[in-house]
C-alpha cells in the first residue's frame, strides 16, 4: 500500500481543477446563507450555508434525513426557505418573480435525480431536447443538439427509444445529457448514481464531471457514497439541518 | 498503534501502576494480544525520559511494579496533539482509530472531532486517488479502485461510529 501512503503529502491539491481554478479566478456563482426551513414541526434546515464557485464540484453528504435534498431544493429555487438568502450571480432568488425564477431553472440550472425524471411518453432524444424546446428552440436544432449530448454520454443508440425501454444506467446517462444540454451554470444532482451498480455509477460520475468541467458548469452533488463524493473538489457535510465544511482541511 | 500514546491517554484519567496500566490496556484495546511486561516498562521508561510522565510515589518493596505513574502537563499536551491529528489513511487503521475515540471520550475531549478530522483526511486521499484514476490507464484504475474501496470501508466505519458516540460514551464511562 505504499503507493497510496505516498500521496499523503500532496495536500492543497485538494481543490478544483476546473477552468476557473486553472485561471486562479474563483467567482462565486451561487451562495446560500443561514437557511432555515421547517416542514410542520420538522426543522429540515436549521442554519445551512453553502457557497459554490464557477466550475466547482461540491459534494453534499450527510445521513438520511439530515436535510441534503431540502438544501439542494432551496439552492435551486424549487423550495423557498423560511429565512436566509440564496444569491445566484448577484441576484436574490427569493426576490425574483416566479416566472423569472422558472426561466432561470430552465436555462441556467440543470437537474439530475436518482430516477424517474424522464418523460415516459417521449423518446430519449425528445427528452434531452425538451429543455431547449421549452426555451424556444426549433425542434430540429434542439434534437440535433440533443444527439450531440447523447453521443457524448455514450448512449446515442437509445435516442429513439422511450425511457421504459432502456436500462437504469442508460436512463441516468440520458438524464445527464438532458441536464447539460442547455449549457447550465450549475447542475444539481441528487443521488445521481443511487440506483446504479458500481461500474455504471462510476461511469456516470466520470461523464458528468468531465462534461461539467468542459463546459465550466458547477455541480452540487448530493450523495451518501464516499466513492461518488470523491469525484468532487470539496465536501460539505449536513448534520441536523446545519452545514459543516470539512473540505479545506488540508 | 502507539502504545506510548495510549498509556498517556489512560494515565490522563488518573495515576496508576504499570501493572494496572497493562491490565486496562489489554482489556480495552489489546484484543487477543496482551502486552508483555517488558513492553510495558520499556514504554514507561521512555515516557519518563521524555518528561511525559513522572513517578508519583514508590511503595516499599522490590521490582518496578511498585512505582505509581502520573501524567505531566507535557504528557497531556502530547495526547491532545495525537488525538487532534488525522492518521495517515492506511489499511488496518481501525484499532488506532478506535483507541483514539475511546481515549477522547475518557479524557472528555471532543471525540466527534477526532472522527471528522479523520474523515476529511480519508476523503482528501480518495479525491486524489479518483483524480489519478481518471488520468490513468486500466492498471492505475484497478490499483486505485482497490485502495478506494478500502478507504470507503473505513469511512463507513467512521460514520457509524460518529452516529454511536453517545452510546459508546455511556458504555465506557459507566
Ligand atoms: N415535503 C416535505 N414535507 C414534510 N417533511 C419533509 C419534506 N421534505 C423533507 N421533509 C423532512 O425534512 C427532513 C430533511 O429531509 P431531506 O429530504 O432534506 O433529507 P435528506 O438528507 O435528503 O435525506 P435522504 O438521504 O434520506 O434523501 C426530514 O426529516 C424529512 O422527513
Ligand atoms: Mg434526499
Amino acid at each position: 500500500m505504499s503507493s497510496v501512503a505516498g500521496t499523503q503529502q500532496s495536500a492543497g491539491a485538494g481543490r478544483g481543477s476546473g477552468a476557473a481554478q486553472a485561471a486562479n479566478l474563483q467567482t462565486t456563482v451561487l451562495e446560500a446563507t443561514d437557511l432555515h426551513k421547517a416542514f410542520g414541526p420538522t426543522a429540515a434546515l436549521a442554519g445551512a450555508s453553502l457557497s459554490v464557485d464557477a466550475g466547482e464540484v461540491v459534494a453534499v453528504m450527510g445521513s438520511s434525513g439530515s436535510g441534503k435534498s431540502t438544501l439542494l431544493h432551496c439552492l435551486a429555487g424549487i423550495v423557498q426557505p423560511d429565512s436566509g438568502r440564496v444569491v445566484y450571480q448577484g441576484q436574490l432568488l427569493s426576490g425574483m418573480p416566479d416566472a423569472e425564477r422558472s426561466a432561470l431553472r430552465r436555462g441556467d440550472f440543470g437537474f439530475i435525480f436518482q430516477f424517474g425524471q424522464l418523460v415516459p411518453e417521449l423518446s430519449c432524444v425528445e427528452n434531452v431536447a425538451l429543455p431547449l424546446r421549452l426555451g424556444g428552440s426549433k425542434r430540429r436544432d434542439a434534437e440535433k443538439q440533443a444527439m450531440v449530448w447523447l453521443d457524448r454520454l455514450e448512449v446515442a443508440e437509445v435516442a429513439g427509444k422511450t425511457p421504459g425501454r432502456i436500462s437504469g444506467g442508460q436512463g441516468q446517462r440520458v438524464a445527464v445529457a438532458r441536464a447539460l444540454v442547455t449549457g447550465p451554470r450549475v447542475v444539481f444532482a441528487d443521488e445521481p448514481t443511487g440506483a446504479l451498480d458500481s461500474l455504471n455509477g462510476e461511469r456516470v460520475m466520470q461523464l458528468l464531471v468531465q462534461a461539467a468541467r468542459d463546459t465550466d458548469a458547477a455541480v452540487v452533488l448530493v450523495t451518501h457514497e464516499a466513492r461518488v463524493a470523491a469525484y468532487s473538489d470539496r465536501e460539505v457535510v449536513v448534520r441536523d439541518g446545519r452545514t459543516r465544511d470539512l473540505g479545506d482541511s488540508a | 498503534m502507539s502504545i506510548a500514546k495510549t498509556f498517556l491517554g489512560l494515565l490522563e484519567t488518573g495515576p496508576c501502576h504499570g501493572y494496572d496500566l497493562k491490565r486496562t490496556y489489554d482489556e480495552r484495546f489489546g484484543q487477543d494480544r496482551p502486552l508483555a511486561y517488558g513492553q510495558v516498562y520499556a514504554t514507561l521508561s521512555r515516557l519518563l525520559k521524555h518528561g511525559f510522565v513522572e513517578v508519583e510515589g514508590i511503595e516499599p518493596g522490590e521490582g518496578p511494579e511498585r512505582k505509581r505513574y502520573a501524567i505531566t502537563d507535557a504528557g497531556v499536551a502530547d495526547v491532545g496533539r495525537w488525538l487532534s491529528q488525522a492518521e495517515k489513511p492506511d489499511l488496518y487503521l481501525q484499532s488506532t482509530l478506535y483507541t483514539k475515540v475511546v481515549l477522547a471520550l475518557l479524557t472528555d475531549r471532543p471525540a466527534a472531532e477526532v472522527l471528522d478530522t479523520q474523515r476529511a483526511e480519508h476523503l482528501r486521499l480518495m479525491r486524489e486517488l479518483t483524480r489519478r484514476k481518471l488520468d490513468g490507464d486500466l492498471a492505475d484504475q484497478l490499483i486505485c479502485d482497490h485502495a478506494l474501496f478500502h478507504l470507503e470501508a473505513d469511512l463507513r466505519w467512521l460514520e457509524l461510529t460518529a452516529a454511536r458516540l453517545e452510546a459508546l460514551r455511556m458504555e465506557i464511562t459507566a
